[in-house]
Formats: structure tokens, sequence, C-alpha cells
């Protein structure tokens, strides 16, 4: 197999209580508990952050950038999707934001959706009509976490992902040469992008089918959203003057980063939009399967209500939605070239839109060689047909089949399972003593000490 | 190994189980997603077949390293001349099938096209068998 995955999200042991609830949320199984913490499977994991969501210890972090890199260029540039504004309640005005941000030090800031009248434009030329550029349904790249999922869950629809760069990559191309056509240097600008999520920071560290990121930097939505509260209420910026402002955006450019955002780009075909991983892991599942067929186009995301659902997002969702929505309802349809500079540069970036072939990376695959992944394969359904199906966890895997699977592979030990603790106990194969010291290797010596009979009296 | 599933005629809405299970065997012995996808529709439409146009039916799936055969024996009407169903849009489909969204008599050509090895026989009034083999490289 390729180099590990890059993944943005990591566990804080210390502050963990192996209570294993991030365990059971993962669409891929990528998390099983060892000596009492969770242990992640780089192979498995797509940084959907469903485990961060579930942690009730806020034992999972996502890491960043050092924040001080920002002023290693001297021409440092932010890239923001629009629903970071979003978080910030309407009586924040957009120039009291821009003012913090240029107080905080950038230099200029630009939103991601610039890109997006310039995607328009090659969705309708590339999807519409019955036109597909790859395999049907033709399925969205936008979301780092599905183009993973895919990889690893449905790979044999690793062909149907339309392969274009993301927004804030073609918005980033398009800051670098704008900067530099200016006399700027381009080892001065440094572009530093605000991430919703770990999926697109793990996109930035290792992108799939694509060289290098022009992303110099990633600075998380959160950290940021604070860093600009705490400016504009200590009052220590300088309100910028009415000249500078965000720039303005067409409709369809602040609908795009909701759910529907990217198929209403679209005047025909059947195109759909599907939020949150378990939604689309079960919908794939049928395309997979030939169960749906003659859909055109496929909008996945991997958090409810899209990025606004981010795991790194400040404000509650369904606020952030109402508030992009209003914001939308201000603008004008079309943006011309005037508005949008970007637009003066669609040749330039029509050269780049593109990225590589995604590979398959199944993670079900048991084995390299096929005949020994049968017999793998044979053997944990026996086990499995065996177990219990009562997916408690107790093993320390997400489910009896994921325990059979482990045991196949070296991994794990079926006494792991209580169940099957219990019957060789009855027939004194295993004795209390050893029984309780194979859970205590799952769940650590804290959980499994004895004494909580004591402390309960019994 | 060997695995065998039964189809009842009529019900559609377990119509592609079996590929689906199929499909995750294959994704587990690390075939290539080409041919996971082409077994899949293969098997899929064979299914189905059975499901709209037969009574009930089992499905034999041998599979080996190198390679998967797949049987599926139905009981039912047979079909009359093969060689005119193997044609691309020729159907018998019931109005109650057309509604379902299948009739357009694309089944069999695209068994055909997604098989390494095909063979079909059929007795009228009795039932038709359908044997494919798919090899993995
Ligand atoms: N298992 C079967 N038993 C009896 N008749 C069959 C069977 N399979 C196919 N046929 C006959 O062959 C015809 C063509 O089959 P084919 O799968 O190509 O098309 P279809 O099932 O009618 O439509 P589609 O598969 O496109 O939904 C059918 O209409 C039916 O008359
Ligand atoms: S959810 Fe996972 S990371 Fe958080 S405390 Fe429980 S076991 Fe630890
Ligand atoms: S939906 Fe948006 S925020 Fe969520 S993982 Fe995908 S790209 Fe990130
Ligand atoms: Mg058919």
């Amino acid at each position: 197999m390729a180099e590990d995955f890059h993944h943005a999200l990591k566990f804080k042991y210390d502050l963990c209580i192996g209570c294993s609830h991030c365990t059971g949320v993962c669409p891929t199984s990528a998390i099983h508990v060892e000596n009492g913490h969770p242990v992640l499977d780089p192979n498995r994991c797509v940084d959907c952050g469903r485990c961060y969501v579930a942690c009730p210890m806020n034992a999972i972090y996502i890491e960043q950038d050092d924040f001080q890199t920002v002023f290693n260029y001297k021409h440092p540039v932010l890239l923001v999707p629009s629903i970071f504004l979003a978080q910030f309640e309407e009586k924040i005005r957009e120039r009291t934001i821009l003012s913090a941000l240029l107080h905080i030090g950038f230099k200029c800031v630009y939103e991601v959706e610039k890109s997006v009248d310039f995607f328009k434009e090659y969705y309708r030329r590339d999807l519409e009509g019955g036109n597909a550029p790859c395999e049907k349904p033709v399925i969205s790249s936008f979301c780092p976490a599905i183009v993973r999922l895919i990889q690893v869950k449905f790979p044999v629809l690793v062909d149907n992902i339309y392969r274009l760069k993301a927004p804030f990559d073609m918005t980033a191309e398009y800051i670098k040469k704008s900067l530099t056509e200016q006399g700027i240097p381009a080892e001065d600008i440094g572009i530093f992008y605000v991430t919703p999520c770990a999926a697109k920071i793990a996109a930035i560290k290792s992108p799939v089918g694509e060289e290098k990121s022009p992303v110099d930097g990633v600075i998380n939505m959160n950290y940021l959203y604070s860093k600009v509260l705490r400016v504009i209420k200590t009052g220590e910026y300088k309100m910028c003057d009415e000249s500078v402002r965000f720039h303005r955006l067409s409709k369809a450019s602040i609908t795009y980063p909701l759910t529907g955002g990217e198929t209403k780009m679209l005047r025909t075909g059947r195109n759909l939009a599907i939020d949150d991983i378990h939604n689309v892991s079960e919908f794939l599942e049928k395309v997979e399967d030939e169960d749906i067929q003659d859909i055109d186009f496929l909008e996945l995301r991997a958090c409810d209500g899209s990025c606004c659902g981010g795991i790194l997002t400040a404000e509650n969702r369904f606020l952030m939605i109402e508030r992009q929505r209003r914001r939308m309802q201000k603008c004008s349809e079309e943006v011309d070239n005037e508005d949008n500079d970007l637009l003066n540069y669609f040749d330039y970036l029509a050269d780049k839109r593109h990225v590589g072939k995604v590979d398959p990376r199944s993670m079900d695959k048991m084995d390299d060689n096929v005949a020994a992944a049968m017999q793998k394969m044979k053997r944990a359904f026996e086990i499995n047909q065996n177990l219990p199906q009562v997916d408690c966890h107790l093993c320390g895997y997400p489910s009896c089949k994921a325990l059979a699977e482990a045991v196949v592979t070296d991994k794990a030990q079926i006494q792991q399972c209580i169940f099957v603790q219990r019957a060789m106990e009855h027939y004194d194969l295993l004795t209390p003593k050893e029984a309780h010291d194979i859970s205590a290797k799952v769940w650590g010596a804290k959980k499994t000490d004895p004494t909580i009979a004591k402390n309960l009296n019994l | 190994m060997n695995f065998v599933y039964h189809v009842e005629g009529g019900d559609f809405t377990n119509a592609g189980s079996t590929s689906s299970q199929v499909k995750r065997m294959l994704k587990k012995i690390g075939v290539s997603p080409e041919i996971v996808k082409k077994t899949v529709v293969a098997l899929y439409e064979a299914e189905v077949n059975i499901v709209a146009h037969a009574y009930r039916g089992d499905i034999t799936v041998d599979l080996e390293e190198d390679h998967i055969k797949i049987v599926l024996a139905d009981e039912g009407p047979g079909i009359p001349d093969i060689d005119r169903a193997m044609q691309k849009g020729y159907s018998t489909a019931s109005q109650k099938v057309r509604e379902m969204g299948f009739g357009a008599g694309m089944g069999l050509p695209n068994i055909k096209n997604n098989s390494d090895s095909l063979n079909i026989t059929s007795e009228v009034g009795k039932g038709t068998t359908i044997e494919l083999i798919n090899y993995f490289q």
C-alpha cells in the first residue's frame, strides 16, 4: 500500500477516559480500543470528524500550523470560506470583521467562493445536456472526506469522481498569479486557508491526485473566530475605510457552500445533494450495487448542513445557514469581471483546474495475496457466525464482524469477546483471572480494577 | 468457496442483495475495482431477471483464486428464443414490471458485456439457467 494518509485528527490520551464513544460512530470502523485508549487505523480514517463530535472529553484535537508562521511571509494573505462570516452575529458588521483580520496581520483577505463563478461555467460545460467528464453518476470532489471515503470504502466508484480542483485551491492559484503580477515577489506571498474541518487539512497536507497545494498554511476556523472576536471585543483594531471591503460575490457563490449549492448551478439532469457521511455511505452502497441508476450528478458532503456543520465552525450550523441565506438575498444574480477580478484569469485557471487520477485503496482487502485473502475471509465468516451479534464494543472493536476480521488479520484475539470468555470459563479453558487480564488489555487497568466490587459493597 | 442464495420471483425490494453480498466478498479478497464492477453489473441484471421474469431461483457462487463462477438457476417460464432475448431492447416485460423501471431490454446484453464467459440454457415451461464466469486477471 502507498504511504499512509495524513490525518489531522489526534487523540490526547491524557484527557481520554476510554469510553469508546468514538469507536461506535466511525463510518469506516477505523477506531478500536486498546490499553484503555482508542487507536486509529490510518488506512481507514477519512478525517470526517464524527469521533471529534462524539467525544465527551474533548480528547480529540485537530492539529494546525503554528499561527506564527503567518509572519514568516512579508505578504500574508487570508483565504476564508464565506461561511466564516456566518459564524458572527449579524450586529457585527463585515467591515469590522475585515478590520480585525487586517489588524491581526493579514495584508489582504479573499473569500474562497470567488472562484465559484469560474466553476459554474465548467459544471455547465461538463455536466449539462447529458454530458459527463467521467463515469456517471459524476461525484463532486469538493469534500475531501468523501473523496477518501470513496477511495477506501467504495473503490468501485473512484472513476466517478469529478477530477476538478476545490474552490479554495483555484482561488489560491488566482491569488498567487494576480499578486505576483502586481509586483509582489512570489516568495513573499503566504496564503493561509481557514478550514472548517480536519478533512481539508488532510487534503492540503497530502493531496489526492495533486502534486502540491498552492496553500502555504492552514488555520482552524474556530481558532481564528476566537481571535477575531477578541480583537473586536477589546476594540484594539483600527476600522478600515469604506473602500476596503470583502469582494462582491454572486448569489450562486454564497449558496455554494450550503447543501444543494453545487447542484443548483446545473439546469438539466438528475442531480442530488446528500449531506452527512452516514447518509452518503448508505447511498453510495446502493450506487455501487447498481441499485441506484441514472443519476447524473451527486453533491456529497461529510457534514450535516455541509461545511456549516464542519467540526471546526464556532457557531450552530442552523444559525450559520440562516445567516448565509440572508446574505445571499442581498447579493446580485451575476457579478462581472470588474466585481470579480478572478474571471479575468479564466484561461489561466482553466489550464489548472484538473486533478490527477484518484486511486482506489480498499480498506476491505484482507491480504495482498488473493488466496490468503480468501482463507482469511472464510475464517472471518466462520468466526463471526459464532459471535452473538450484540456489537457491544466490549472486545474493543465496533462490531462482532470487526472483531472477527481483526482476529484473522492477527490484530486481536477471539478471547477479547466477553461471550467467548464466559463460554471458555464454563469449560475451564480460561480462568476468571485470565479472562480479567484479557479485558484489562483492552480497557486498561483502571477500568478493570477489581476493587470496583468492593466499592459497590458487593 | 461456495455460497448459495435464494431469490423469490416478484420480490423487487430485495432484488440486488446477492450482488451486493458478492461485491463485499470481492472487495475483501482484493479483486480490482473494474472487475468488481463488471461482476456486480452482470449479477445484478441476472438476479433482477429472476425477480422480474421467473417464479424463484437459486444463485450459486463459486469463488476461486483466479475467477468467480456464478450459476443462476430458476424455475420459471423459460426463454423460447435466447438469441432474440439477447438483442438490445428486446423485452417481454409486463406493464407492472415496466412501471418499476425495468424492462428496457438491456439486461441480457449488459450481462454479456460484463462477463468473460456466458452460457444460457432454457427450457420453456421449466426454467432458465445462466452461468457466467469472470476472471480476476
Ligand atoms: N430468467 C428469465 N426467465 C424468463 N425469461 C427471461 C429471463 N431473463 C430474461 N428473460 C426474457 O428475456 C427478455 C430480455 O431480457 P433482458 O434482461 O435483456 O430485458 P428485460 O429484463 O426485459 O429488461 P431490463 O433488463 O432492461 O430491465 C425478457 O424480457 C424476458 O422475456
Ligand atoms: S470518545 Fe474516544 S477519544 Fe473521547 S474520551 Fe471516549 S474513547 Fe477517548
Ligand atoms: S462537508 Fe465541508 S466541512 Fe465537512 S468534511 Fe466536507 S469539506 Fe469539510
Ligand atoms: Mg432484465
